[in-house]
């Protein structure tokens, strides 16, 4: 599904990251942790077109991909969340959902501010269309609320919503547990199994190592830029080296 | 929708029936420039209050369509019609090709690029004196026709510039709740969230800056064609930043706030001229206060009031 290979990205002289390479399967749950300053979301970054990387390649279900702005790789069917979850905020729950459907839609700017009829059943086809993602992260009884006053738990959950919308075939989540809750995280847990079960294949980049456990079909360990393992959550969790660059090594 | 519909077909009526008590005079020519000035605010909101791309520069805009206009009927020959959008063609390629390398400047800078682009075309209206008559100005024009009826009076230019200042809020309307009126605002909001859900953010700034400019220039067409005389002052930087000043006191985004702004703006110096030297004195405070207790722009701040009023009232009738 998802190849990375090679990645090095240099920061004015700093490596934020070392040749990291792994594979992402089709329909996995797949976590990427580490300690902080690993390069995790410098990774994500880059794998998602915010950045462009020093080296290395990217390849999404087999075409290279490497440097593909976000809004080319969504037309390919990769989306992504952010740990400080970006929304619009002066715009309803539902709107912020259609946005979602954009690569799903095709009206031009001349033939929206002259309302051809095309853009008006086209506009209809988005506005029901959403109702769909709401419901499936549950979230309908907001649609009418603006975003900018959600409480941050809701607000992930719209942004997860907007992403589904794109009808992405991987999602990539930055810390989407960050900032929430004992609960909200259980839910989370449940709805990104209720994502895989789709046929959407997930990575996540997670410090909340239960959840991380729980829902994870395999786990990429990062550490000072390098990959230090990969494996199943039980291999990782028995991974003498990840043990230690977590809790420090025994002299 | 149908509401906003009803309230669009509200206030063309409104806007169609005013000056038929004063059947022209000094009023009606005050509202021709409130219809010029609605259409460049409306337009101007669309690349600030929409896609949250600040222009310093749609006064030249603005002015390049009054030009080239007047230039193409009075040196060339062209019927005014024709004119009209060969102007506004020209103008739209222009904004596009120069937009693709300064939309990608943000904030202070792009608000730099612009005020350059805004001088830059002012210094041109200035200097290129075998073209555009220089300082003096150019005289002559020729008004717009109809078949037999030709736009010559306050009267008749009144109802020609509104249904075009109409028709731009109606464009403006049909904008914002739609899949591409959405996309800007979410660029707005969060550009980096809106291209990874798939919007290309740098193409539809330019193509809506392109399109304002578009807009602006329709109107500095119909404003030389009406006016029948300009002259580089009335396109100069100041007329940008009143521009500004009417889309941010009418209301940032939203679709009447432009012709709020615009309104205000033309109507407050000719209300204060009774005042005297004090009138520009007055002026700068009303526009502090508004600003300081209106920061949502009129279109919000008035209904706020109204509300205040009636709870003040209900308030007082209990005690």
């Amino acid at each position: 599904m998802l190849e990375v290979s090679g990645i090095s990205q240099v920061f004015g002289g700093v490596t934020a990251l070392d040749r990291v390479s792994f594979p992402i399967r089709k329909g996995d749950i797949t976590g990427v942790i580490g300690p902080n300053g690993a390069g995790k979301t410098t990774l994500f970054n880059i794998i998602t077109g915010i950045y462009t990387q020093t080296a290395g390649k990217v390849a999404l279900g087999g075409t290279d991909v490497s440097g593909l702005p976000p809004e080319r790789l969504a037309r390919l069917g990769m989306v992504r969340t952010f740990q400080n979850i970006e929304l619009f905020g002066g715009m309803t729950v539902h709107e912020n959902v259609m946005v979602g459907m954009h690569t799903k839609s095709s009206s031009g700017l001349l033939a929206c501010a002259l309302k051809m009829p095309w853009t008006i059943r086209e506009e209809r086809r988005i506005r029901d269309n959403c109702h769909k993602w709401m419901e499936f992260t549950g979230i309908s009884d907001l649609a009418q609320v603006t975003a900018g006053n959600l409480p941050f738990g809701k607000g992930r959950l719209l942004e997860i919503a907007r992403a589904l919308a794109v009808e992405p075939q991987i999602i990539l989540m930055d810390e989407p547990a960050a900032g929430l809750n004992n609960q909200e995280t259980l839910a989370l847990a449940q709805l990104i199994q209720k994502i895989r079960a789709t046929g959407i294949t997930v990575v996540l980049v997670e410090h909340d190592m239960e959840l991380v456990m729980d829902i994870c079909d395999k786990i990429v360990v990062l550490n000072l830029g390098k990959k230090l393992a990969e494996g199943t959550p039980r291999e990782i969790q028995d991974n003498q080296e990840v043990i230690a660059a977590y809790l420090g090594e025994d002299e | 929708m149908k509401r906003e519909l009803l309230k669009f077909l509200a206030f063309a009526l409104f806007m169609l029936l005013l000056p038929l008590p004063f059947r022209g005079g000094y009023l009606v020519n005050v509202l021709i420039f409130v219809g010029i000035n609605t259409m460049l605010a409306v337009a101007l909101n669309l690349l600030l209050g929409y896609a949250g791309q600040i222009s310093l520069g749609h006064a030249g805009f603005f002015g390049l369509g009054a030009y080239l206009s007047a230039i193409l009927t009075t040196k060339y020959g062209w019927n005014p019609w024709a004119a009209l959008p060969a102007g506004a063609a020209i103008v739209g390629c222009l904004a596009g090709l120069v937009g693709f390398p300064i939309l990608k400047l943000k904030g202070h800078y792009l608000a730099m690029a612009t005020l350059g682009l805004g001088i830059i075309i002012y210094i041109v209206f200035n200097e290129t004196v075998d073209l555009t008559g220089g300082p003096s100005g150019l005289s002559g024009i020729p008004n717009l026709c109809l078949g037999s009826v030709c736009f010559d009076s306050d009267f008749k230019n009144y109802y020609l510039i509104w249904v075009f200042a109409l028709l731009t809020v109606l464009f403006s309307l049909n904008l914002a709740n739609s899949r591409v009126g959405r996309a800007l605002r979410a660029i707005h909001d969060s550009e980096v969230a809106a291209r990874v859900v798939g919007v290309n953010a740098r193409i539809l700034k330019v193509q809506i800056f392109a399109l304002s400019a578009v807009i602006c220039s329709l109107a500095g067409g119909l404003y030389a064609h009406t006016m029948t005389f300009i002259a580089p002052a009335s396109f100069g930087f100041n007329f940008s930043v009143e521009l500004l000043t009417m889309v941010v006191i009418g209301g940032l985004g939203s679709v009447y706030g432009p012709f709020l702004g615009a309104a205000l703006l033309t109507l407050l110096p000719e209300i204060l001229r009774g005042a005297n030297d004090y009138d520009i004195v007055i002026y700068g405070a009303l526009l502090v206060l508004m600003v300081m207790f209106m920061s949502g722009g009129l279109v919000r701040g008035i209904p706020d009031l109204y509300r205040k009023v009636l709870r003040l009232k209900g308030g007082v009738d209990h005690a």
